[in-house]
């Protein structure tokens, strides 16, 4: 296995007695998609925001491409490709601006930007948005925008913290499909997301955080496999009887969870679960069979759901 | 590099010499290029300079309009409105006995008015701006993402605004000379000592506006009972010497009075000790580089955490 581009060893923040991030130990490998997946304030983010060389650690050790961040921030970033959570673009400059501006933060001449800009915005699918105002985007295409705005340097890792919250299915498909390209094209991706289907879909080896440390790490398919069963019969009897029910159906499938709105029975086939609750003589007001996820895995590892 | 390429590699990067190269090679943008953060690191107060100039030039009209209409209104209303009351009841001070020493008050109120301007813009610039990079269009977050350091982005505010500073203060000594306000022939040094004295307060105000988090009017205090209050009392519209001696300290403190004393110095010659000159640089000099050193650590701070 090639050297890792980044290395984190117990790593810690503290913020004055609460720790965010509490002892995280984890390798990315070049060319890999690695994720980072966790509810709110699981210190996902600022975990991000150490291996982005832009927040100092409290503890433990840190390198990136080889380079130790407290030392080497501006070799280290001048690497980076970095989409944060919230967009940091200049509303005071127009779209293909910003990403000129943006380059010359790397010290990029301009006959470098010009070109490369009106590439990132075809890249992007904004060449009709290049004049205009950064106000007047869609949230997508400020995302998109962003993520364009990350590329200038041609980074050899991209960080991407939360890249499609907030957006709606169809721009989220948009930003994995142009995420899919950059994989294929040896760039390294870690992203944090706390949409499993984003997890499945784009990283290729994740670790599940929670209250700043790791409760599992691996393949998507490998963490429902060890965490989960293959299949989850979701059933509803209304709110009030739920408890109740669930109660009662014990010995069907592996497990079973009780969530506020439906009980969720883990089980080798869903269908014989549904099969086995029926002949229990329940009824159940709507019935569900779905294979496991990750949101599954999660709720098995923390007791809770990932969006709260 | 064909048209078509260029849409569907966008990471390949735009210099043709990289196109093969494997990704985990692909360090800069192009083989010729110095190695990665070595340019951010030597120029990155250069590059934050440049960001700051760029958004300046959206305001461009703005401030040709203040640059001039300033001194033209300040010159006339103080300068010869004011200054024929003052000279006529007064005495225009052909000996020593006049109002404000041996120049008539349009030659004494002049290099003060430029200071002060250039105090006004310093804290225009240093303030919300500065708020606003941090919070409303958090683009310092954006700098310090990409190479540049936190301690840059306070650097090439400094250097931004210095320009600035020195473009406003020859204009405003352009019509200085036109009011016939600058009888010294060293009297250009009045823009240097401008610049410097709006800097070492603009820095300091600089420093704090960082801290700001939450914009609870606490700018609006600042230009209540500091910036105006020091304006006031500054020597700027009548001899510090004209206060009572237990209010003397106000000037000592103010870097507009110190300012303002060596522009005087530089525009006609006002006589003073030299202890005292030296004292006036020394001062700005002092303050200017607190204010860089609070400023570039309280960025640090708050960006790294």
């Amino acid at each position: 296995m090639p050297a890792p581009v980044i290395t984190a060893v117990d790593l810690v923040k503290k913020y004055k007695d609460f720790a965010a991030v509490d002892g995280l130990s984890f390798e990315v490998a070049p060319g890999e998609s690695f994720g980072l997946l966790g509810p709110n304030g699981a210190g996902k983010s600022t975990t991000m925001r150490m291996v982005g060389a832009v927040s100092t650690r409290t503890g433990g050790g840190l390198g990136i491409l080889g380079l130790d961040p407290n030392t080497h921030g501006p070799e280290i970033r001048s690497q980076l490709g970095v989409v944060p959570q919230a967009d940091n673009l200049d509303a005071e400059l127009r779209v293909r601006d910003n990403l000129i501006v943006y380059g010359r933060y790397f010290g990029l001449p301009y006959s470098y930007l010009r070109p490369k800009a009106d590439e990132l915005l075809a890249f992007a699918q904004l060449e009709d948005k290049a004049k205009s105002r950064v106000d007047d985007l869609s949230g997508g295409m400020k995302r998109r925008l962003t993520i364009a705005r990350a590329l200038v340097n041609n980074p050899r890792i991209m960080l991407l913290d939360e890249p499609t919250t907030g957006l709606d299915p169809q721009a989220r498909h948009v930003l994995w499909d142009r995420l899919f390209r950059l994989k294929e094209q040896g760039t390294t991706l870690v992203l944090t997301t706390h949409y499993m289907d984003e997890a499945e879909q784009l990283c290729d080896r994740l670790i599940v955080v929670d209250k700043g440390r790791i409760m599992a790490e691996g393949t998507p398919a490998s963490l429902i496999r060890e965490h989960s069963s293959r299949e989850v019969l979701e059933v509803r009897f209304g709110s009030a009887r739920n408890a109740e029910a669930a109660e009662a159906l014990k010995g069907v499938g592996d497990r079973i969870e009780v969530l506020p709105d439906r009980v969720l029975v883990y089980a080798h086939s869903g269908e014989a679960a549904l099969a086995r609750v029926t002949e229990l003589g329940f009824e159940p007001m709507t019935s569900l069979v779905r294979r496991s996820s990750l949101e599954d895995v999660f709720l098995r590892l923390t007791g809770r759901s990932l969006i709260d | 590099m064909s048209s078509d390429d260029a849409m569907s590699t966008p990471a390949s990067g735009a210099p043709p010499a990289d196109r093969d190269v494997p990704a985990t090679e692909r360090s800069s943008p192009s083989q010729s290029a110095p190695p990665p953060g070595a340019l951010p690191r030597r120029f990155g107060s250069w590059y934050v300079a440049e960001h700051w100039f760029r958004t300046m030039r959206a305001y461009l009209q703005t401030m040709l309009m203040t640059g001039i209409g300033t001194p033209l209104l300040y010159l006339y209303a103080l300068g010869v409105g004011l200054a024929t009351l003052v000279d006529q009841n007064i005495g225009a001070g052909s000996a020593d006995a006049g109002a404000v020493g041996a120049v008539g008050y349009l030659v004494f109120v002049a290099p003060a008015l430029l200071c002060s301007s250039a105090v006004t813009t310093a804290v225009d610039e240093l303030t919300y701006p500065v708020i606003a990079g941090f919070k409303w269009n958090p683009f310092f977050i954006g700098m310090h993402a990409a190479p540049l350091q936190p301690r840059q982005i306070a650097d090439g505010i400094v250097i931004a605004v210095s320009g600035r500073l020195l473009a406003q203060s020859t204009l405003y000594y352009l019509f200085m000379l036109l009011f016939g306000a600058v009888p010294s022939g060293l009297g250009f040094l009045a823009i240097v000592i401008a610049t410097l004295t709006g800097l070492s307060f603009g820095v300091l105000v600089m420093a704090y506006s960082a801290t700001i988090e939450q914009d609870k009017g606490q700018m609006n205090y600042v230009m209540r009972f500091v910036v105006l209050p020091m304006t006031l009392f500054s020597g700027t519209f009548f001899p510090l010497e004209t206060l009572p001696v237990g209010l003397h300290w106000l000037g000592w403190i103010s870097p507009l009075w110190h300012g303002t004393e060596l522009a005087r110095v530089a525009s006609y010659g006002y006589q003073e000790p030299l202890w005292l000159t030296v004292a006036h640089v020394a001062y700005l000099l002092v303050l200017l580089a607190a204010g860089v050193a609070l400023a570039r650590r309280i960025t640090t701070r708050r960006l790294t955490r």
